[in-house]
């Protein structure tokens, strides 16, 4: 389904937008990556963005969440204009904004216990809340990796990093997780574990997620519609059926 | 045409590394202040190069003792061996080897240290996390460098003195006494302080290059590589440079 039409049916059930991006242009030098992307996500819908590497799946939700300015363009996040908001509202509004890097990006040279605790003890509304370390334990418990609390990262697979790394992103109870490449590096098994994993994060803490992926597994069991990247604009939208019975031919490549 | 381009490249760092600095001096009065992380800095710079830089030290005012000896020696002049020694230990040669060892000890560990941090988002990371990473990172490291390298080239001015005394007694015998009356008869706060000063502006080249290059590290593990490299190259170059500036003014003062 194309996006005007899918735009008009997705704004007449749910005109109720955790986020809205509007018009979105990004590009770096002659390269425009972001090419007038437009896209509304209703609360606690799963969205899968599908795009070729290199076209800027990576970009969009770094400009999301206000790790790299956009050129131009509106991005709204519940009820927050990201361009426009200075260091200490971009790092209130991070606190209901989690982020799964692509690499995991957990501390080196810290435990995993020093890892969960580092955003809640970065997060001043956060830390006197409750105790810390059950916390700790909840979000690890959620990912089902309580023993691993005082091993090193080095010391887990690719696939309990990348638990580990969702249960971070979880321990501040954001409203919603934008996930990168989350099963990029990961067998299919564990891929398709991961995959899982995130739609029982999805139904308990009732999240509302993006999920920047090439793979198609993923996609299909985490996301609840679809939307096609290409040439720097929300090509079309859908669901994973919609997508894949499509007769476009730059969708079609996708799915062969 | 190949020369204007390298000429060009060189201004461009050179700017950067200016713009770096004035970032470091703007954010490290402003709170929040990280103190715990400043400390562990401080004792992973300070305490743990310690050995290195007393082993460097007594070796090598033992070596120049002994090697400046024939040419006293053949003046008549042996007596004065812990004078001219003292002065060139505590004037030049300790502060600037402590400096040199620490561009390649902690100038190289900054540089891969945050390079690898900024190629596996970790950075990133920290930033959505609710934290300045130049304020957690860079900070605390170039103020631990400015604060433990005079330390270090203190401790390293003693230590070479004892190099110094034991490398008079393998050819002749100068009492514990003596060795040291001489050295204080000879060195003044003149020739301490200037050497002193020298040094908090080598731990600030050295931290600044050192977090420089590391913090803007790009292409993959393969600029790790080059980040901690360059980081090496170039705050050792520096080392040099401030010495020979901080020697032209201390002339100019009338302290030489």
């Amino acid at each position: 389904m194309l996006k005007e039409e899918t735009q008009h049916t997705t704004q007449t059930s749910s005109g109720d937008y955790v986020m809205s991006i509007r018009n979105l242009y990004k590009g770096f030098g002659s390269n425009k990556v972001l090419n007038d992307f437009s896209l509304n996500i209703p609360k606690g819908k799963s969205i899968g963005v599908l795009g070729k590497s290199g076209s800027g799946k990576s970009v969009l939700i770094k400009c999301i969440i206000g790790l790299m300015p956009p050129d131009s363009g509106s991005i709204n996040v519940l009820g927050q204009e990201v361009p426009k908001l200075n260091n200490e509202d971009l790092d209130k509004l991070r606190v209901k904004v989690g982020f799964l890097f692509q690499s995991n990006a957990l501390y080196d040279s810290m435990t995993v216990r020093e890892n969960l605790e580092f955003p809640l003890r970065r997060h001043w509304m956060k830390k006197e809340t409750r105790n810390v370390n059950d916390l700790v334990m909840e979000a690890l418990e959620a990912v089902g990796l309580g023993h691993t609390v005082d091993m090193m990262p080095s010391e887990l697979s690719g696939g309990m990093r990348k638990r580990i790394a969702i249960a971070r992103t979880l321990i501040l109870k954001p409203e919603i997780i934008l996930y990168d490449e989350p099963t990029t590096g990961l067998d299919p098994i564990t891929g398709r574990e991961i995959s899982h994993l995130m739609v029982e994060v999805q139904k308990k803490y009732n999240t509302t997620s993006i999920i920047i992926s090439h793979d198609l597994n993923c996609v299909k069991i985490a996301a609840d519609s679809l939307v096609m990247l290409i040439e720097g604009k929300n090509y079309a939208e859908g669901t994973f059926n919609e997508m894949k019975a499509s007769t476009d031919p730059k969708i079609k490549l996708f799915f062969e | 045409m190949i020369k204007n381009k390298a000429f060009n490249e060189f201004l461009n760092e050179a700017g950067n590394i200016s713009a770096f600095t004035g970032r470091f001096f703007k954010e490290c009065f402003r709170p929040r202040y990280e103190f715990g992380e400043f400390l562990k800095q401080c004792y992973f710079i300070g305490y743990k190069s310690l050995g290195l830089v007393g082993v460097t030290a007594f070796i090598m005012g033992l070596v120049i003792t002994m090697q400046s000896r024939p040419t006293l020696v053949e003046f008549g002049a042996e007596a004065w061996l812990p004078k001219m020694v003292s002065v060139s230990l505590i004037r030049e040669i300790a502060p600037v080897i402590t400096a040199l060892i620490c561009a390649g000890k902690i100038g190289s560990g900054m540089g891969a240290e945050l390079g690898s941090m900024r190629v596996t988002e970790q950075i990133d990371a920290m930033e959505v996390s609710g934290t300045n990473p130049f304020k957690y990172l860079v900070v605390t490291r170039v103020f631990a460098a400015i604060l433990m390298i005079p330390i270090l080239g203190v401790l390293a001015d003693a230590i070479s003195l004892y190099g110094a005394y034991l490398g008079c007694n393998i050819h002749g015998v100068v009492s514990w006494q003596l060795f040291w009356n001489q050295v204080f008869e000879t060195n003044a706060y003149t020739d301490l302080i200037p050497a002193v000063l020298k040094t908090f502006f080598f731990g600030l080249a050295i931290g600044i290059i050192g977090c420089y290059k590391g913090y803007t590290t790009s292409k993959g593990t393969e600029g790790v590589g080059r980040s901690a490299n360059s980081a090496v190259v170039i705050a050792s170059l520096l080392v040099f440079v401030l010495d020979l500036i901080a020697v032209q003014i201390a002339d100019l003062l009338g302290l030489t």
